[in-house]
């Protein structure tokens, strides 16, 4: 350890402050568009990306053990656990977009830029000339350093932490068991009621279009070429995510009717006919280019 | 560059999620919110152990870390539970303490 740097410094390196600047930039794009995408998912992936950035800031100011369990535990734990979330409710879960009190997003922006601004002026009140670094605290290695303080200062904190955890994790539990307060149905009973409300006896039809698709999301056809409500999961029905491919095969069914036609015309008259039927030809293969 | 510009990064980034949580109504992205504006306080005691050069400021930062892993554990399994009775992650809509 070099004595420059164990000595107070007031400035730190041009790549840190190019580093700075840049992921900082970015870091303030996530935040913002973390509180202003519509969905859900997307708020989880931008904060995502802000957490990795300050896992790297935090490497940058010497907290190497921090750096690593921000991405261990905030990017990788908390942040699936939100996406987990997201995917359990967030399927019906629109956001409103009505306001219930008057003007109260507008307030609340004003009130959001005035703490920034009181908040920011404080920080720009304060003489911070020149600073300590960390050289001189993980001289003995990061790691090694803050086991020292947890473990002897810190060490009543440390072990509250462990009885918060289990307490979190036993209410976890608690919250999300649910109570069974009648008996499960059997296979029988339940086709029973099926026969006795006599709605969908059957099993749900496949989703898919015979012979072209077989995706979940796209929906059989009817015999008149509508699509079924009924063989697309009621999940993606209410994400609307369903794809629609009914257009096609009525196009397809359109063009078979012409050709037949076409077809039983030359049949009947003979010369002009088949004349006619060129122009159609053309006109069809000048569609098909198109 | 001083490293006091961390700590305005870390008063930013606060800013935002204080006014997100104002602002947004889905419970979901309270929480997330939430846990932007812990994490700020995160970036601003890392900064602050720098500027001080000692370790006390990361062992609190540490410390946050746990704190808001147990409240994320626990405020989700309520969203969930929320979700369940209600059939949505609206916070308007939670206004009764009994369904």
């Amino acid at each position: 350890m070099s004595p420059s740097i164990l000595a107070a410094a007031s400035t730190t390196s041009t790549g840190e402050a190019v580093q700075f600047w840049i992921l900082g930039t970015v870091a303030v794009i996530g935040a913002l568009a973390t509180i202003l995408m519509k969905r859900a998912v997307h708020s989880a992936l931008s904060l995502a990306g802000t957490m990795i950035i300050l896992a790297v800031f935090y490497l940058a100011n010497g907290a190497y053990f921090l750096g690593v369990v921000q991405v261990v535990v905030y990017t990788g734990a908390i942040m699936m656990l939100f996406l987990f979330v997201v995917m359990l409710v967030g399927v019906t879960a629109a956001d409103s977009l009505k306001e219930t009190l008057k003007g109260q997003r507008w307030l609340a922006a004003g009130a959001g830029i005035g703490f920034g601004i009181l908040l920011i002026a404080g920080l720009g009140n304060a003489s911070v000339k020149h600073f300590n670094g960390l050289g001189e605290a993980n001289a003995g290695g990061n790691v090694q350093g803050l086991a020292a303080l947890i473990f002897t200062k810190y060490v009543f904190a440390f072990e509250i932490t462990g009885a918060l955890l289990i307490t979190a994790a036993v209410g976890a539990m608690v919250l999300t068991h649910k109570e069974r307060t009648e008996r499960a149905r059997t296979q029988r009973e339940l086709s029973e009621r099926r026969v006795r409300e006599g709605t969908q006896v059957t099993p749900l039809p496949a989703p898919g279009v015979y012979a072209r698709h077989n995706a979940v999301d796209i929906p059989g056809l009817l015999p008149d070429g509508t699509p079924s409500e009924l063989t697309v999961i009621s999940t993606l029905r209410e994400r609307g995510q369903v794809r629609d491919v009914s257009g096609e095969s009525l196009a397809e069914l359109a063009a078979l009717e012409q050709r037949s036609s076409e077809w039983l015309e030359r049949g009947g008259t003979g010369r002009s006919a088949e004349q006619r039927r060129g122009e159609q030809a053309r006109q069809r293969d000048e569609e098909a280019t198109r | 560059m001083n490293p006091i510009n961390y700590l305005y990064l870390a008063a930013l980034l606060f800013t935002i999620g204080a006014a997100g949580v104002l602002i947004r109504r889905n419970a979901i992205v309270l929480f997330m919110c939430v846990e932007l504006m812990l994490n700020a306080c995160n970036l601003a005691f890392v900064a602050f152990s720098r500027l001080h050069g000692n370790l006390d400021g990361q062992i609190i930062a540490f410390f946050t870390m746990v704190v808001a892993a147990a409240e994320v554990v626990v405020g989700l399994a309520i969203i969930v539970t929320i979700f369940r009775t209600r059939h949505t992650a609206s916070v308007d809509d939670a206004s009764l303490m009994k369904l």
